[in-house]
């Protein structure tokens, strides 16, 4: 029998974690002489207030569903994939080659393929960790590490020594074709009689995003397949009873996360740069942790979590911009959201479950 | 080619580059091998570069520098330490929310106490720990190949370098030759077995994270106060995970650590002296230097040159049987 309904555990400790961390951190800008409430109203008006601040906060989003996506698939298997970072970067450098070197006719077909482009190295980025985790038993959350270290150092040659264009300085491709340049929000809402503000960079890929939650949802709740990997997360020795293979689930659920990971490539390369950059991910696959924890590895929470966390980015940033709090605040408060919901999870929950079992027996 | 003092040069760069790696990854060594995996190596030495750098600049005086580095370092083990020994939460979300905790605080509070966009003043004499230079090692100098290897090799470190090379052998003589060591490294094979002894499972992995704190604290103030003059944003770049990886390679053995971080320090000195370097036709690009450490580690995890098999109870919280 649970020790507690659902609801509580779905609802109540996400956001009893959540209180926690955000009264923390409005300590924290106590601590350093600013108002949080005229902090909190500047990020609500910044990112919440205009069409613009939408813009920035549902392109920031979009990048946090696919990362959050991707870590909340390998979460089902009991896997920690830490290497969204790695597979996001390996992503990019998919979309890229497939923009640059094919000449598209329209976007939408292009998009397609550069979907599959970024799936396809962010999947091949993590298969490797995941092999040696299947086969080797070596810990995947170390291997995961050191391959986003690996790719950062990859992506730098390749971008120096061999897609960087003749002459250039800077260590980036070129420019992509204006072909595949992805209808921007505005783009796509103004035909609807919808204005939408023509410089904030949400793109045709919020959409894709959304549609990969749906796809997840299905593939975790509505196939064997899925059904495979949540038997095999909760327990691996009944799994095995069942004659689900350990290895064919690590391989799948690591592939189906470094596939979603790299999938945010079409967002901020494809979308918003239109050139792959050094570090284009800035630090995206990390906040797919936070996410994935929040959301409790569920679709519709990552796409709460992803849309909270997008505001928190673009606010952060529009106080950064007003005022004298550092953009650092958003990474302290994305480590106290880590920590509640994560690591600290204990200390909310064991104390909850004493109450609601004390209320049953009350009841009874 | 490379002449005799070029070598003696870069030889030099790797035992300063080795010292915050071989601090971290003995740090690292004391928590796994109790146990208790800590990739929030990283954040406990970047909180402790800040702190020691901070403290260094307004009082002037390093050794108090040093003193609140540690300090500060230990408060994040003993969070680590609450999340993952008292509520037996995932010791590896913890050491990334630490990771990410000491980034964002460092930058945050050094933009509140300096307003100089997230670093401190840069650090003059006294507020920094000054190479002390070993017995005669001028007298010596004009010695062919001996003189110098003396007086530039070993001569002339900070203090806190010959620390860290002590600690290698401390580290080894308190795991393997005495009490609290035994208790230390059982506890994380089987901590039941040490539970049914009647020793405290939870007192030993406190001690064990509060070591790595102290450890972490040495090394974050060696990188702000001796290597370099003073803190600057992420300032640790990756460090954290090379001792990590360090610890791996040398498999959760303190002589073996030794060895793995002079190897990373040595890479890590090439790539930064030589940026491509040639060997006949071939070249070497320096992104392969810097990825080499994080690649060999793989390799060594992989188990195709010899296994790594961390300590068994390793990143499992103890739940007391009743």
């Amino acid at each position: 029998m649970d020790k507690m309904p659902k609801w509580a555990d779905v609802v109540l400790i996400p956001l009893i974690s959540l209180i926690l961390a955000a009264l923390l951190s409005a300590l924290v800008i106590l601590g350093i002489g600013e108002d949080p409430i005229a902090a909190v109203k500047l990020m609500v008006s910044g990112a919440l207030g205009s069409t613009y601040g939408w813009g920035y906060t549902l392109y920031y989003a979009t990048n946090f569903l696919f990362t959050g996506l991707a870590v909340s698939v390998a979460f089902h298997a009991r896997l920690f994939n830490i290497g969204g970072e790695g597979q996001a970067m390996l992503g990019g450098l998919g979309v890229a080659l497939v923009c640059l070197y094919i000449p598209w006719p329209h976007w939408s077909l292009a998009l397609i393929f550069a979907s599959l482009g970024a799936a396809l190295f962010g999947a091949a980025w993590a298969a490797i960790p995941a092999y040696l985790q299947a086969k080797r038993g070596s810990h995947i959350v170390i291997t995961t590490i050191m391959f986003n270290f690996i790719a950062a150092a990859v992506l730098n040659y390749v971008l120096v020594n061999l897609l960087r264009p003749v002459g250039s300085m800077d260590p980036a491709t070129a420019r992509f074709p204006e072909a595949v340049h992805l209808p921007s929000l505005h783009e796509l809402l103004a035909p609807l009689g919808i204005a939408f503000s023509k410089s904030a960079p949400a793109n045709v890929s919020f959409v894709l995003a959304i549609v990969a939650c749906f796809a997840v949802w299905l593939l975790i709740w509505r196939t064997k397949l899925g059904y495979e990997i949540r038997a095999y997360g909760n327990s691996e020795p009944g799994a095995l009873y069942a004659g689900i293979s350990p290895v064919k689930i690590t391989m799948i659920a690591m592939l189906i996360s470094g596939g979603l990971a790299g999938m945010m490539a079409t967002n901020n390369v494809m979308g918003e740069a239109e050139r792959l950059v050094l570090n284009s991910t800035e630090g995206a696959g990390f906040i797919g942790i936070a996410v994935a924890l929040m959301g409790r590895s569920h679709p519709f929470g990552v796409f709460l979590a992803a849309i909270l966390f997008g505001f928190l980015y673009q606010g952060g940033a529009e106080l950064a911009l007003w005022t004298s709090i550092p953009r650092e605040l958003i990474v302290v408060i994305q480590a106290l959201v880590i920590l509640f919901t994560g690591a600290l999870d204990n200390m909310v929950r064991v104390p909850l479950e004493k109450a609601f079992l004390a209320l049953r027996r009350e009841k009874a | 080619m490379m002449d005799f003092l070029t070598l003696i040069q870069v030889l030099d760069s790797t035992v300063r580059l080795a010292t915050p790696l071989l601090l971290a990854c003995l740090a690292g060594l004391f928590s796994e091998r109790a146990g208790i995996f800590d990739i929030g190596l990283e954040g406990k030495m970047l909180m402790a570069a800040f702190f020691s750098a901070a403290v260094a600049a307004t009082t002037g005086n390093v050794w108090l520098g040093l003193l609140a580095g540690i300090a500060s370092s230990l408060v994040l083990a003993g969070l680590h330490g609450l999340a993952s020994i008292t509520f037996r939460g995932n010791q590896l979300i913890s050491g990334v929310a630490i990771n990410f905790l000491a980034a964002g605080m460092t930058v945050l509070i050094a933009q509140d106490w300096f307003q100089q966009g997230g670093r401190t003043p840069s650090l003059i004499s006294g507020g920094r720990f000054e190479p002390i230079t070993l017995p005669f090692a001028n007298a010596v100098e004009g010695v062919p190949v001996l003189g110098p290897i003396y007086s530039e090799l070993l001569s002339g470190h900070s203090i806190l370098v010959y620390l860290a090379f002590l600690a290698v052998p401390a580290t080894a003589w308190i795991l393997f030759g005495t009490r609290f060591g035994l208790r230390l490294r059982a506890v994380g094979e089987n901590p039941a077995a040490v539970d049914t002894a009647g020793v405290s499972v939870v007192g030993l992995r406190y001690a064990a994270v509060m070591i790595c704190g102290l450890l972490c604290g040495i090394a974050g103030a060696y990188l702000a106060t001796a290597l370099q003059a003073g803190f600057v944003k992420d300032m640790t770049a990756g460090r954290g995970f090379i001792a990590l990886a360090a610890l791996i390679f040398a498999k959760w053995r303190p002589w073996h650590a030794l060895g793995a971080c002079l190897l990373f320090g040595l890479l890590q000195a090439v790539a930064l002296r030589f940026q491509n370097i040639e060997l006949g036709s071939i070249v070497i690009p320096v992104q392969f230097m810097d990825a080499l450490p994080y690649i060999l580690t793989v390799v060594i995890l992989a188990g195709f040159v010899g296994k790594a098999i961390p300590p068994k109870a390793g990143g499992e919280p103890y739940v007391k049987e009743r």
